[in-house]
């Protein structure tokens, strides 16, 4: 394979240095890479096309009518992070979570954040996330956040950024643990040679921490889905499935005297822990969307009663609101009196008067985001935005400012990526997840998701990226 | 098991069950074309009349001839019981209940799904290769069998999926069966010619049948035909059979043993099992085979909506049930 012409001078290369020599923990797939020839390296995409074909591993895009089911390109190139850099992250993650639920905790009980002024109440309770039927409520353990897949990017230094919290129903760790499938036969003996941490053990460790959520011996645990249409439902039967635990969608359910039980070809089977897969306001329609046909009326009641643990536990969106997440590093050190080790990307607020004289003065410089979307819709990167565009956010922005956060443009790390014959730069991110039961653990691995496009930065499946298995060495 | 969950594991019996025999159905003509004398059509009609979707062809094409007929059977979209419209249907039902599945059977199916999505948008059927393509159907779809026969625990699941695969191949045997009285021979004299011999050779190799009725009837002769398909005991094609399993089946997902029944699934699958262990061929032909297939269909059809009643329907007096635990 012909390296000479790879570009790794303009942005951070995880694999090259600027001078164009390789970095010590990717030399050994290096040269396995050299190795191969193009067209072996292009018929092991093809038969890694064809797997994710056969597996079904596909999603469904909104807003596309034409062949709802779709499979996410999977880059055969993986990337690697080694265990140093993965030790930061894991122990960064962790600090983050931890206290991300102690803020959950609070901001629904005393909220002794709002009184001390840390945050304004305004802000928190403009949130589309905050719940008010939440109040007064500990959930079970109280634990509020039990599945969370963060996303990080790496600026041009090579630093790793957080730069979104996703704690309602983060999605993509069935393509890890499946495409992890894949590689291995792809490149067979290269994960033992590495010393890749293994990841395939997640169903059995997210079963762990649902059943420590009933204080039952063998309770009885399903995954909530909203059906086969959801983009995510393939995930859904898959961890279903690795589990062994009943799949369930809203009408499979009735509520009995305030419990709730799934109808089954032999009566009512009462059910314990939901891993629920939809979203907060669509639960329970008797006390937040109505309109809701997924749901469960009474279920939140249930919940609150205590005769139902939910995983994450409802009203947890509000600490991935865009706006709040300017406030995590003020969070972590209020709760915990540390610095955060890992830092946030600088966030402007537009709800804060100097900030939007600032974000409306440097549109063209910075990336704003509406802060209740998610899925790379709503945003807008200013290098790239048409004059049109511009005034479009400009207006949005003045409309309703607590709408929207700008941060400057990051310049996203690269890994190689087989495009056509060559392997070529291309931006990617890192959404490793992270369960909280007993303790709080990180899965070593992540789901990598790689820009397709030359040059983009939109990394988002539904809007034309791929995937990569992510190899975190041991050692 | 969750009713919804049955429900779809039942027709993923079925419509596999109905993918193979649509492709069963089309290999009687294969079958005939093959040693048909130069001098006579092929005859598509009674093809599409023994599926029983005549009024559905009819209102949307006008001519019987064979690529018509195939398209109808195999890959038109609009037909709801055609090839194309089963597998999908299969994948469908089988992509709500994937949990359950095992890895190798989703996978193999999804497979056969984008096989036969292939075949239709590539049109190979139209070439020499459609022979070729309904048996590679036929076989995959064995396969699913032979890959869930040695992976599948025998729970409730199993007994499901097999309880809709019965009762679906019941009906379709004796479609198969039926397809003979819609074929015209040139005259009444053809009776019993060497023609008439032909359309039953076909008819029996397209349930994979020839070789069993060699060794268990001889020579070629309508009354045993009827009998090896209809009320064989060990043919696992038979209607007899079928319903025998299907029974078992039925038996053990709602744990009834000895003698009676205990829902009316129970009651109306063992009547009519009941009927034809203790019929003999004369008693099918003297009331006539084609209004005897007839009823015979209409009687599966209902014992199918019992089941639904019985373990599907989410019925709201489940709550009034006095079994729940508090």
């Amino acid at each position: 394979m012909f390296v000479s012409s790879y570009d790794s001078k303009t942005h951070y290369d995880e694999m090259f240095e600027a001078d164009g020599s390789c970095r010590p923990h990717y030399s050994e797939l290096l040269d396995m890479l050299k190795s191969l020839s193009v067209e072996k390296l292009q018929q092991l995409q093809f038969t890694t096309d064809k797997a994710q074909m056969a597996m079904g591993m596909t999603f469904n895009v909104y807003h596309d009518k034409q062949g709802i089911e779709k499979i996410l390109h999977l880059d055969i190139v993986p990337r690697i992070i080694n265990a140093a850099e993965w030790e930061k992250i894991e122990t960064g993650l962790k600090q983050r979570i931890y206290a991300l639920n102690l803020f959950l905790q609070d901001v629904y009980n005393e909220q002794k954040i709002l009184k001390d002024k840390i945050l304004p109440k305004e802000l928190v309770f403009s949130c589309p996330g905050y719940l008010k039927p939440c109040e007064g409520l500990t959930p079970p353990k109280g634990i509020w956040c039990h599945i969370t897949g963060t996303d990080l990017v790496r600026d041009k230094n090579g630093e790793f950024y957080i730069l979104e919290d996703n704690l309602r129903c983060p999605s993509g760790v069935s393509y890890q643990l499946e495409s992890r499938e894949i590689i291995k036969r792809v490149f067979p003996n290269m994960l033992s040679k590495l010393g890749v941490a293994p990841v395939s053990n997640y169903p059995n460790r997210l079963l762990n921490i649902l059943e420590y959520l009933s204080d039952k011996e063998k309770p009885v645990v399903g995954v909530l889905t909203p059906g086969i249409y959801n983009s995510a439902y393939f995930e859904h039967s898959y961890l279903a499935h690795s589990m062994g635990v009943e799949l369930v969608m809203g009408q499979d359910m009735v509520m009995v005297k305030n419990h709730v039980f799934m109808l089954t070809t032999n009566g009512l089977k009462q059910i314990d822990v939901l891993y629920r897969r939809i979203d907060d306001t669509f639960l329970d329609p008797d006390v937040f969307n109505p309109e809701s046909l997924i749901g469960v009326p009474g279920i939140f009641k249930a919940f609150k009663s205590g005769n139902i643990s939910l995983a994450n536990a409802p009203g947890s969106g509000v600490a991935d609101d865009k706006a709040i997440y300017a406030y995590v590093p003020k969070i972590i050190k209020y709760y915990l009196d540390e610095d955060p080790i890992l830092p946030n990307v600088p966030t402007y607020l537009c709800s804060d008067e100097k900030d939007r004289a600032y974000v409306l003065d440097h549109l063209q410089d910075l990336v704003v985001k509406e802060t209740n979307a998610a899925g790379g819709y709503g945003m807008m990167i200013g290098p790239r935005a048409s004059g049109k565009e511009l005034k479009t956010f400009t207006r949005l922005i003045k409309e309703n400012p607590r709408n929207y956060i700008a941060q400057p443009t990051l310049s996203l790390s690269t890994v190689p990526t087989l495009v056509d014959s060559q392997l070529e730069p291309r931006h990617v991110d890192l959404r490793p997840y992270i369960l909280y039961g007993e303790e709080i653990e990180v899965i070593p691995g992540a789901f990598t998701r790689v820009a397709l496009k030359r040059g983009s930065l939109i990394v988002n499946s539904s809007q034309g990226g791929g995937s990569k298995d992510t190899w975190v060495l041991q050692h | 098991m969750l009713s919804r969950v049955a429900n779809s594991v039942y027709w993923l019996g079925r419509y596999l069950e109905r993918s193979e025999n649509y492709s069963r159905f089309i290999d009687v003509n294969f079958n005939l074309m093959l040693d048909l004398p130069p001098n006579v059509k092929e005859q598509w009609e009674p093809l599409i009349r023994a599926t029983g979707d005549y009024d559905l062809y009819t209102s949307h094409y006008e001519s019987f001839d064979r690529e018509t007929a195939i398209y109808f059977l195999a890959f038109d979209k609009h037909n709801p019981n055609s090839l194309i419209s089963s597998v999908t249907n299969a994948r469908e039902n089988a992509r709500m209940v994937r949990e359950i599945l095992t890895k190798e059977s989703w996978e193999k199916l999804n497979e056969l799904y984008l096989f036969v999505k292939d075949g239709a948008d590539k049109e190979t059927w139209k070439s020499e290769g459609a022979v070729r393509f309904f048996t590679d159907v036929k076989y995959g779809i064995q396969l699913l069998y032979g890959i869930a026969d040695n992976s599948v625990a025998r729970t409730e699941g199993w007994y499901f999926s097999h309880l809709g695969q019965y009762l679906e191949r019941a009906d379709k045997t004796s479609r198969i069966l039926d397809v003979k009285y819609h074929i015209l021979l040139p005259s009444a004299d053809e009776v019993g010619s060497p023609l008439d011999f032909l359309h039953w050779t076909a008819l029996l190799k397209s349930v994979s049948g020839f070789n069993i009725y060699r060794r268990f009837y001889g020579k070629i002769d309508p009354f045993h035909i009827v009998e090896l398909l209809v009320l064989n005991k060990y043919f696992p094609r038979s209607v007899f059979f079928c319903l025998t399993n299907a029974e078992i089946c039925l038996r053990t997902i709602s744990g009834t043993s000895g003698k009676g029944y205990s829902n009316s699934s129970e009651k109306s699958l063992g009547a009519l099992q009941s009927q034809l262990e203790y019929q003999d061929v004369n008693d099918v032909i003297s009331s006539g085979l084609h209004e005897y297939l007839d009823g015979l269909q209409i009687k599966i059809n209902k014992i199918s909506d019992t089941i639904h009643d019985n373990f599907f329907k989410l019925n709201s007096t489940f709550t009034n049930q006095k079994n729940i635990q508090e």
